[in-house]
């Protein structure tokens, strides 16, 4: 074999006794692993095409095929693991940066895994969702200083415009291009179902979803694409990206290779086209250009839309979260370190950003500290796995979360990490027409739905124990959070304790 | 119906405007920023200085300004036209996808920037003077023309960095533009009899605002400057 030789990742295992060679494998495959042996009678594959995304695992009828990690190893050591030594190979082969998709794998402090939740016991008893209400409903949006009443003792009820959520929860922006119209219409239909709100990334919004509008955040991002009056009314709010967790700093490419029609239509560029969305905004350079965005758009869409700005988590974003407080914004959104993405250099994906817990920590201490923290509410994403991640998010300050990696695994995305190549076998990385139909939204919607009507129990049951009865009451709690295996350092940005304190 | 600007603070001034039917002209601006925002169904005639994003998302409208406007003229511009008989600031046409903007005097940095374009719907700026760096950078398509009139500095009709990035549309430059250093992914060539008959009827129409001769200008030597690739950066990645 050639220097460029790189041994397959993993390999595909047949069982010949249980192998019927119906062929599903190798019709479902879009990598081409799997290829019938005419002569032989048998499949055959090429394992070095195979991304694991387990789709002939599943469809298999017989329960014939696993796929398992190669175990041909090079002579790695702590320092050159074998993906290091790979990726030098990689590069070497090509002279290409390296792209990946989805988030950061390395093994960075996840500190969801070190926070521990409270219950009560004895005093202040736990309180049972089965029997008493709960209430999970949150309100995103500016909220006034202070109560107001007029001259007969009235409330003054006016409040700048406001998002519902049913719970503290929402689909984070994915693209229409970088996701299929299946993918989305699932998203679409969960939303309005679930009352949250799913979001269109940057690549518009197609013609069939606007039916779903009150449930739909629209996005305006560096390369405004599919961005116009009609696509900013018909959103419930308006989020303009300045940044993404999984690659901050950096914009983005979807390939010519997916710029086939409605995503051409949509995003009104032409086929076969990069959509490229420039790193910066190229008219925002500083708070008073980020409020001038701001303005325009709630200017074009009449003050009825809040408007959210996302950007990711970095060193300094205490600051820069103080900024777009005083920016005229309504809602803030930080994407973590972790979060997921269709597609992004490697290194930047594994090595630039923080955690999105110590970046919500410390954004909500500064904007309780200046007095802003009503002006805006606070959104977190950035690998929110489950409900307990949600209570967690909400007690160290946050309004609500921001899931997109979580919603994918329930449309069946098996984190098979090769998003950027279009293929994906499970419908929802790709707008192959062969592939986009294996993800029927019917099915996709619902089991969108399940997922967060299971995580709206749980967040439930974990509030009950502790006592609470409402988000609200919930929200910046941070006594209700313990950290276990923290230094002080850590600790002290969280504003927790150590478990036993 | 006319509008008294002075005083009128932006959001109070814009209501007036959405509430106005039919056409209407806006006096004494003082730059009120994100005049005319969304609107689709009349015409403005603005007399003073409108403030940054005037247009902003327009949407069919047509405003006319009778002197210079600031940054971020027609910025994500949909449909429409935007006249400015004097000079404009920065960013102007940002992400425009469809409709016309004629400048009659020079352009800030950062013209077109993006600019996209689909099927019929073909976004066009015309500039009379001449335009600042970068313009055109990731030009996605439609037509950006720099027509470099009036020129009494003897500086280049555009300055560094045009078409940075640029992966679709055309731009115009009347010029030889034998000073200007454009990037590898661009083909920078003279322009021929047929490339003028595209841009003829915005040359037309830009002679009409502003009283030139059209024959003068489409007499002229012009340089067209247009994308190499539609996938500029395709080679760059592999797959990890």
């Amino acid at each position: 074999m050639s220097v460029e030789f790189i041994y397959p990742e993993f390999e595909v295992v047949r069982n010949k006794d249980r192998c019927i060679a119906c062929r599903v494998c190798e019709r479902q495959c879009a990598n081409e692993v799997h290829k019938y042996d005419k002569d032989r009678g048998v499949l055959i594959s090429d394992e070095s095409k195979c991304v694991d995304c387990q789709r002939c695992v599943s469809l298999c009828p017989t329960r014939a095929l696993k796929i398992i990690k190669s175990d041909c190893t090079l002579k790695e050591n702590a320092n050159w693991k074998n993906d290091t030594i790979k990726e030098i190979y990689k590069q070497a082969n090509s002279g290409g940066v390296l792209l990946s998709s989805m988030g950061n794998p390395n093994p960075l402090p996840v500190y969801w895994d070190k926070i521990l939740i409270n219950a009560s016991q004895v005093t202040n008893p736990p309180i049972d969702p089965l029997r008493e209400p709960m209430e999970t409903r949150v309100f995103l949006g500016k909220k006034n200083e202070k109560v107001t009443r007029d001259e007969n003792g009235n409330l003054k009820c006016k409040l700048p415009p406001q998002i519902e959520l049913s719970m503290p929860v929402m689909f984070s922006a994915m693209s229409y291009g970088s996701i299929s119209y299946n993918a989305h219409e699932s998203l679409a239909r969960a939303a309005t179902e679930l009352g949250i709100l799913y979001n269109t990334g940057e690549g518009g919004l197609h013609e069939d979803f606007y039916c779903y509008g009150e449930n739909t955040i629209v996005q305006v991002a560096s390369g405004r694409f599919g961005v116009h009056k009609d696509y900013l009314e018909a959103g419930r709010a308006v989020e303009i990206k300045m940044g993404q967790g999984a690659k901050p700093g950096i914009g983005g490419h979807l390939p010519g290779t997916k710029i086939v029609g409605d995503v051409s239509r949509t995003r009104m560029i032409p086929e076969g086209s990069d959509a490229i969305s420039p790193a910066p905004h190229h008219d925002i350079y500083s708070i008073e250009d980020l409020r001038q965005l701001v303005f325009s758009l709630k200017e074009a869409t009449e003050y009825k839309k809040p408007v959210i700005v996302k950007v990711a988590a970095v060193h300094n974003i205490a600051a820069i979260a103080s900024g777009i407080a005083r920016s005229g914004a309504d809602i803030i959104a930080i994407d973590g370190f972790r979060g997921g993405t269709g597609a992004a250099p490697t290194r930047i994906r594994d090595n630039v950003g923080i955690p999105i817990e110590l970046a919500l920590a410390s954004v909500d201490q500064r904007l309780r500290d200046e007095g802003i923290r009503n002006n805006v509410s606070l959104v977190v994403g950035g690998s929110i796995r489950s409900a307990s991640d949600v209570v967690k998010a909400i007690a160290l300050g946050a309004d609500a979360c921001y899931v997109a990696t979580a919603a994918l695994l329930a449309l069946g995305c098996h984190l098979c990490r090769t998003c950027q190549t279009g293929k994906c076998n499970w419908g929802i990385a790709t707008q192959r027409p062969d592939l986009v139909k294996r993800l029927n939204p019917n099915v996709g919607s619902e089991r969108l739905v399940r997922l967060m009507t299971a995580w709206k129990h749980e967040i439930k049951e974990l509030m009950g124990g502790m006592g609470i009865n409402s988000i609200e009451a919930l929200r910046g709690n941070r006594l209700m959070l313990r950290g276990v295996g923290l230094n002080t350092r850590e600790l002290a940005i969280l504003g927790i304790s150590h478990a036993g304190e | 119906m006319n509008i008294n600007a002075k005083n009128v603070d932006y959001k109070d001034l814009n209501e007036e405007i959405r509430n106005v039917q039919g056409d209407c002209t806006v006096s004494e601006c003082l730059g009120q920023r994100f005049m005319a925002a969304g609107m689709s169904d009349k015409t403005i005639t603005v007399t003073g200085i409108p403030g940054n994003a005037l247009g902003a998302y327009l949407n069919g409208a047509v405003i006319e300004v009778m002197g210079n406007a600031q940054d971020a003229v027609g910025d994500t511009m949909n449909d429409g036209e935007i006249i400015i008989h004097g000079n404009i600031g920065d960013a102007a046409g940002y992400a425009m996808r469809g409709g016309k903007i004629f400048v009659k005097g020079n352009a800030g940095y950062r013209a077109g920037i993006h600019m996209k374009a689909y099927k019929e719907k073909k976004p066009c700026i015309v500039i009379g003077g001449k335009a600042g760096s970068f313009l055109g950078e990731y030009q996605a398509g439609g037509t950006i023309i720099v027509l470099g009139l009036c020129d009494d500095t003897g500086s280049d009709i555009v300055g560094n960095y045009p078409s940075t990035g640029m992966h679709g549309g055309k731009m115009y430059l009347r010029s030889d533009c034998k000073n200007i250093e454009f990037p590898g992914q661009v083909s920078v060539k003279k322009a021929t009899a047929e490339d003028l008959k595209e841009i003829e009827e915005d040359i037309i129409k830009f002679c009409e605002h502003f009283e030139c001769d059209v024959n003068e200008i489409l007499n002229s030597e012009f340089t067209i400057v247009t994308p190499d690739s539609k996938n500029p950066y395709k080679q760059m990645y592999v797959a990890n």
